[in-house]
């Protein structure tokens, strides 16, 4: 269990300080966007609660108020809201990196930092570039489409964006890399599940700034994910003393 | 040296190679699955912002 052990190591240190890193962009980054969207699901809102809609810019003052059509447990706005995210993304960064360090160790795995970052682009392009062309991120208040048929055309478009960028770049052969292309490109045809109506009591200009701040935070978490994996790595093969420790 | 083919695993067999990443990735999936994806309600409320940061089909 050697392999596995060392890919859990790597995937864990690597995915904490993307993690890390994320929480920390995000918490000035796309988390004031939610904030300032939540005033307008509120809003939306209309009657049930009236907690007098507090003009737009001040956060409502509702506790919960992000699980607004939700009962149950969430965590107080605050430092215990961001705790949460924060550990969210920790743990999610681990689980990416579990996902790159498996992928790219069955394909001769990430030889240096420089090497981590090439494989980092091929991670945003699968998990956040290819399927936002169809699902932009949402922010809270904004009309969507069934969330089974989302999700289900997300984990398609990730799995079929993933195996034609694979087929591209590991084998070495035309009709391959046309068949990459054409499953890269399917999704897009067949086409994201889209609500009725587009119409949104956010503003489009809020939702635009969203859309770069997620794509933004996002590109630099998989760049940094793998460049750090990258260099874990190089350093374990590099050193016959820590290589034998581990192994 | 061989630098191109060093793995992490020293010398497994392909075959258990194999076994050891596709569990190292299906743990991955686990995870992120868990955490993007579940409808529990809990871990929808404490994931929210993480889930709307990502991108994951959220409400």
């Amino acid at each position: 269990m050697t392999l596995f052990r060392n890919v859990v190591f790597i995937a864990a240190l690597a995915g904490l300080c993307a993690g890390i890193v994320l929480a920390a962009l995000q918490s000035f980054a796309t988390v004031p966007l939610i904030l300032q969207a939540e005033t307008f699901e509120n809003a939306g809102e209309a009657a049930p609660h009236d907690h007098g809609t507090p003009a737009a810019g001040e956060q409502a003052v509702a506790p919960h108020s992000h699980d607004h059509d939700e009962e149950g447990w969430a965590p107080a706005d605050g430092f215990e809201r961001f705790f949460f995210t924060a550990a969210a993304n920790a743990l999610s960064g681990i689980g990416f990196g579990l996902v790159l360090l498996a992928v790219s160790e069955l394909s001769g795995g990430i030889s240096s930092w420089r090497n981590g970052l090439f494989w980092g682009f091929a991670g945003f392009a699968v998990f956040t570039l290819a399927p936002g062309l169809g699902l932009p991120p949402e922010l809270p208040a904004m009309p969507a489409a069934d969330l089974v048929a989302r999700q289900v055309w997300w984990v398609g478009t990730v799995i079929a964006t993933a195996a034609g960028l694979w087929l591209i770049a590991f084998r070495k052969s035309l009709p391959l890399a046309a068949l990459g292309v054409a499953l890269i490109v399917l999704p897009h045809v067949i086409g994201a599940p889209q609500p009725e109506s587009h119409e949104s009591p956010v503003p489009a200009d809020l939702h635009h700034s969203f859309v770069v701040a997620v794509t933004i935070t996002n590109l630099v978490f998989w760049l940094v994910l793998g460049a750090v994996a990258g260099m874990i790595r190089s350093r374990f093969l590099g050193q016959p003393a820590l290589r034998g420790s581990f192994a | 040296m061989n630098s191109v083919t060093q793995t992490l695993g020293a010398d497994v067999s392909s075959a258990s190679k194999f076994m050891q990443l596709a569990m190292a990735g299906l743990l991955g999936v686990f995870v992120v699955g868990f955490l993007g994806f579940s409808h529990m309600e809990v871990v929808h409320n404490a994931g929210h912002d993480y889930r709307h940061s990502l991108a994951f089909p959220c409400h």
